[in-house]
């Protein structure tokens, strides 16, 4: 199988607005693939529904061969099983401490003894520089360490498929350096299928295989990195290189401000 | 006005929504059977925040209600001459209605607010999405457990409301209204049935349980996940569940007189 997720004619709407239209996207096995876009565009709506924690107006989502719209309640869990989420607000449960947030999926899904968990989830905490952190409650972190400890749980289980939203969001320069390299890692070592979302271009460019660009509810660009810089798009160059203005809409859709401002004196 | 036919409409709608999606969450709960090896410490731990955590305020208020029913029962007895039923009066009244019902609003108030907001709060930080993409079904692993544990926890705190305000009208007559303490329990005892009044009183607390973890559960998973969201969902599961408590009681009471 050459595609880990396939996407065909989706379409999604929150109350008659439309946050995708007709959308194609193909994950490839094994590669990390990076979805950009302006904020608001959509990209954590797009991982909800690859997680099937939101259901498509239209079109088809197939994870691992399997068309996510014909899972019953056991086989999504079953494939949730392969999947690994890091949620762009951490979401670690903030009754249990570090070591036990990520130690969390192992005591649900194994039957591993005590001392093969602690080494395991000590093993994940020092991939992502936490190992000694593990008594900390959640709300002692930092935003940045909340969301690696995310990470570290999210890739617990040794998933087939990571879904990472924001990962580099509020990291330093030295923790973002070594994030970059530990996706990359995990990603060529264990053979799994990544799908990052980033707003941070030039580093996400530089691991990622594959990019897709969304904007406007559609896809603007997707190739490799070095096609993509290649490209000419307005739109894309306007993303890519930061720029204030350009046909990108930055303003949430609705009437011009002016508009506005007359309907106020009217 | 069609807008306001549309409007009615989609009222309606939502109403039959919120029904159903509080009924699957019953249904699935009821459904699927946790392992005991997983489930069993959850359910404890549950136990002990529901109902070993509101022994205190059930202990208390038990205590000063028996005294206040046996003032009034005694003061209003002794016109007929009758303050030698005192017992009989106390008993009847806690098991039958008092007992079941305070121990209920006040569990809504202590129980079931705090599970609402924690379930709610899980939600708008986004533990139970995380949960559910690790596989873990938020409904088993979190909703289960605290609605088992709210049915158990019901009807032992509802004993244990009875037995300290008994005890309480009992300290309150002997010791107070100078009452001969045989006389009290023997007359209790020749009053009191067992079928009628004792296992009738713990059926409605069992009812009153099911009702309120259900409502306070289903708040907590349904709200709109702000702070102003949690916040109504508390103050909703108080509102619904007192009433429901009282509504509920009212047609229990009748059925079970048999005036239906
Ligand atoms: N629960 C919701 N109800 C209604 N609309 C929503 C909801 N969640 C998100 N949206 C809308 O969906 C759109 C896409 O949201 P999403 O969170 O996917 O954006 P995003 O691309 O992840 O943005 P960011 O980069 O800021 O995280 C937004 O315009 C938002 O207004
Ligand atoms: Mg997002």
């Amino acid at each position: 199988m050459e595609h880990f997720v396939d996407i065909q004619g989706l379409s999604f709407q929150r109350n008659d607005r439309f946050i995708f239209h007709d959308i194609n996207m193909m994950i490839p096995e094994g590669k990390v693939t990076a979805i950009m876009g302006p904020s608001g565009s959509g990209k954590t709506t797009l991982l909800r529904l690859i997680g099937k924690q939101l259901e498509p107006s239209k079109g088809s989502i197939t994870v691992a061969g399997k068309p996510l719209s014909t899972l019953n309640h056991d086989a999504l869990y079953q494939l949730r099983k392969k999947m690994g989420m890091l949620f762009q607000t951490g979401g670690l449960f903030t009754h249990l401490d570090v070591f036990e947030n990520v130690a969390f999926p192992l005591r649900e899904h194994t039957t591993l003894s005590e001392s093969m968990i602690h080494t395991l989830v000590l093993l994940k905490l020092e991939m992502v520089g936490l190992r000694s952190a593990g008594h900390l409650m959640p709300a002692e972190l930092s935003g940045g360490m909340a969301r690696r400890v995310s990470l570290a749980r999210a890739i617990a289980l040794d998933p087939d498929l990571i879904l990472y939203d924001e990962p580099l969001t509020g990291q330093d320069p030295i923790s973002m350096g070594v994030l970059l390299k530990l996706i990359r890692t995990l990603n060529d070592a264990l053979g799994l299928t990544s799908i990052i979302v980033s707003h941070d271009v030039k580093e996400v460019l530089d691991i990622a295989d594959l990019v897709y660009i969304i904007a406007d509810t559609r896809i603007i660009a997707e190739g490799t990195p070095a096609i993509l810089k290649q490209n000419n798009n307005p739109m894309l160059r306007q993303f890519m290189d930061g720029l204030p203005d350009g046909p990108v809409p930055f303003h949430y859709p609705g009437c011009s401000l002016m508009d506005d401002l007359m309907k106020e004196e009217a | 006005m069609i807008n306001q036919i549309a409007a009615l409409g989609r009222f309606g709608i939502n109403i039959v929504r919120h029904y159903g999606r509080a009924g699957m969450m019953l249904f699935q709960v009821i459904y699927y059977r946790p392992s005991f090896r997983k489930g069993f410490p959850l359910l404890l731990q549950q136990i002990y925040a529901e109902g070993v955590l509101s022994l205190i305020i059930i202990i208390v208020s038990g205590a000063f209600i028996g005294m206040v029913v046996a003032l009034q029962g005694y003061h209003t007895l002794s016109k007929f001459g009758a303050s030698q039923q005192l017992g009989p009066l106390v008993a009847l009244s806690v098991a039958r209605e008092l007992g079941p019902v305070v121990t209920a609003l006040l569990f809504a108030g202590r129980a079931g607010s705090a599970l609402a907001a924690e379930i709610g709060l899980m939600k708008a930080t986004d533990q139970l999405s995380s949960m559910e993409m690790m596989a873990v079904d938020p409904v088993r692993r979190v909703i289960a457990p605290r609605f088992w544990a709210g049915c158990i926890s019901m009807p032992i705190l509802t004993i244990i409301f009875d037995t300290v305000a008994i005890y309480g009208a009992f300290w309150l007559g002997v010791h107070w209204l100078g009452m001969d303490s045989g006389s009290f329990w023997s007359n209790m005892q020749s009053a009191v049935d067992f079928r009628l009044d004792i296992v009738n009183g713990i059926i409605k607390s069992m009812v009153f349980g099911v009702a309120i973890t259900w409502i306070a559960l289903h708040q907590g998973y349904d709200a709109i996940p702000t702070s102003a969201g949690i916040a109504n969902a508390t103050t909703r599961t108080v509102v619904y569940s007192s009433l429901a408590v009282l509504g509920l009681d009212f047609i229990l009471t009748a059925m079970m007189i048999g005036a239906w």
